[in-house]
């Protein structure tokens, strides 16, 4: 039952993504990879439970390299996305700043 | 923390990274969009620091104060122009983190033949993708040769990859451990079939290779969810894929391939384009000049050249000289110019061109006829009419940028080199085409010194 149940969320997400994405703007289709990149850094919370379990010294071992990548992921793609965002300007904010 | 607590925190964080993505949708909004999706990931974060599962912290520490160094370092320094190889390697290390995930899993796994199908699949996912993203960043970064790497044979020893590793897997679901040699097989075919996949792939297809690797490294998380029964990352990962998948996709349809064309056949040679003859005319900036004052429409349409000759900001330069002399400037941008996504778009906002004189291929082409003069910035393949006229060229069929129908078109190009698929051009024989030859962002400064004086 629990398979069948996450498979069922997962079609869901996929329908729900392929929704969602469709409605971007080309010109942000840059922002969007490197946001959905920082996105998939949501395996971090999978990294922090073994990382941290102490059931076993690899798998707390494997878990901290996962945390260290996952980390990398998070913070660099949400950063660079929200530096490549600010950006992008209108026409007319940005004779408002001149 | 209970466990209920920390799955509503779950279902909180994966709303907001759906409406961080509906809020991309639009450039007004997808800053915030950003900033909403980024506190979903921290309270997913927090719960899960927080909860009773948790009872040792120094891994996590020492993987949390590297990993937000490196992270920040990279975002903070990077250049706009290397955007393309640090999202590569952004892909690269989900997918690694994944992989650890899913191999980390097996230490606490049921022996479960779904859960070890699943860490399995996040390994082999996750294994791919890293490789995958190192050989593509070397690409873009040209720290190795950026053309289709193709040997013969190569199919076979693929399929053989292939082979062995669904053989390993069905092996190792049916006697799984943690410390089994069949799982240092699997990750070694995994990380030799990501080197592989990406080999056969040169430059000006990197748009489709990098989305697949996005979506790859989506994938990887989803299926290292299914390994832990976590529903954020099923929710998360899939979101991710599914958008790789829909960029992979506009990339192919925007060269008229399909995905097994891009992938498999290192663009063939298989068909030569008829032989274009005729004569080049060239022009000198002061006449390119003459010319773009008396215009009162020009649209400019950049291609990886662009970024190379760093050329971005003269192109803004001399647009907004163009605006005040009167004419409609515009930017037209095809899907696939530049080496990923949007790559265009991204360096002309760096260079401070406000996004609503961004045009898609599909808005600029009816109207195209109108145009005084088209300026050509480094872009070849997108903008060559053997596209549309030539049956017998290799890029017959995919759509292109019409600057042949523009009343003129200048072609600001280093030499009569071909483009990466090594197509003649028409479009430089053309009647209404002058060639502005040399440094794209040289001549843009002489015009726009012109301008000035």
């Amino acid at each position: 039952m629990e398979a069948v149940f996450l498979t069922f969320i997962l079609v869901l997400s996929i329908f729900l993504g392929f929704e969602l994405i469709s409605k971007v703007p080309a010109t942000l289709h840059t922002p969007l990879m490197s946001g959905a990149n920082a996105i998939s850094g949501i395996t971090i919370v999978g990294a922090l439970a073994s990382a941290g379990s102490g059931l076993n010294e690899v798998a707390s071992l494997l878990g901290g390299f996962a945390v260290g990548f996952a980390t990398i992921n998070v913070i660099g793609g949400y950063m660079v996305t929200d530096r490549m965002l600010s950006m992008f300007r209108k026409k007319d904010s940005q004779e408002a700043n001149k | 923390m209970t466990q209920e607590f920390i799955n509503l925190s779950y279902v909180v964080a994966a709303a907001m990274f759906i409406y961080g993505l509906k809020m991309l949708g639009s450039p007004a909004t997808a800053r915030r969009g950003n900033a909403i999706s980024c506190l979903g990931m921290g309270l997913a974060f927090v719960v899960t620091l927080f909860s009773n599962e948790i009872i040792e912290y120094q891994w996590i520490l020492i993987g949390l104060v590297v990993g937000a160094l490196v992270g920040a370092a990279a975002a903070r320094f990077v250049a706009m122009t290397a955007m393309p190889e640090m999202v590569a390697l952004f892909n690269g290390s989900g997918g690694l983190a994944s992989l650890l995930v899913g191999w980390a899993a097996l230490y606490s796994s049921d022996g479960s033949a779904f859960t070890s199908t699943t860490i399995i699949l996040s390994v082999l996912i996750g294994g791919l993708t890293f490789t995958g993203s190192i050989i593509a960043w070397g690409k873009l970064s040209e720290t190795m040769p950026s053309q289709a790497i193709v040997f013969a044979g190569q199919r076979v020893v693929n399929g053989a990859i292939l082979a062995a590793i669904v053989v390993v897997s069905i092996m190792f679901v049916m006697d799984p451990g943690a410390q089994s040699p069949l799982l240092y097989t699997l990750l070694a075919l995994a990380f030799v079939l990501g080197v592989m996949a990406v080999l056969p792939i040169g430059g000006a297809d990197m748009p489709v290779v990098i989305s697949l690797l996005n979506s790859y490294s989506g994938l990887a998380a989803c299926a290292a969810g299914f390994a832990i029964n976590n529903i954020v990352l099923i929710v998360a990962g899939s979101l991710v894929g599914a958008s790789g998948l829909i960029l992979t996709s506009i990339m192919c349809r925007a060269m008229n391939r399909s995905l097994a064309n891009v992938l498999f056949s290192g663009f063939g040679a298989a068909k030569t384009a008829t032989k274009v003859e005729g004569e080049v005319k060239p022009i000198s900036p002061d006449d390119a000049y003459l010319i773009l004052e008396a215009a009162s429409s020009v649209t400019f349409v950049p291609g990886y050249g662009m970024a190379v000759a760093q050329a971005q900001q003269a192109v803004r330069e001399l647009g907004e000289l163009l605006q005040q002399n009167g004419a409609e400037v515009t930017y037209a941008i095809h899907p696939v110019a530049g080496r990923m996504p949007g790559h265009m778009n991204v360096l002309l906002a760096e260079a401070n061109v406000p996004y609503d004189q961004l045009v898609e291929m599909d808005d600029i082409n009816p109207r195209i006829g109108s145009i005084d003069v088209a300026v050509v910035i480094g872009a070849n393949d997108v903008v060559n009419p053997a596209a549309r006229n030539d049956e017998n060229s290799p890029i017959y069929g995919m759509p292109i940028i019409n600057v042949d129908e523009a009343q003129t078109v200048f072609v600001l190009k280093r030499s009569m080199a071909t483009g990466f698929s090594g197509v003649d051009n028409p479009l430089f024989f053309g009647e209404n085409t002058r060639m502005l030859f040399g440094d794209a962002k040289e001549s843009l400064m002489s015009v726009v010194a012109e301008f000035k004086d």
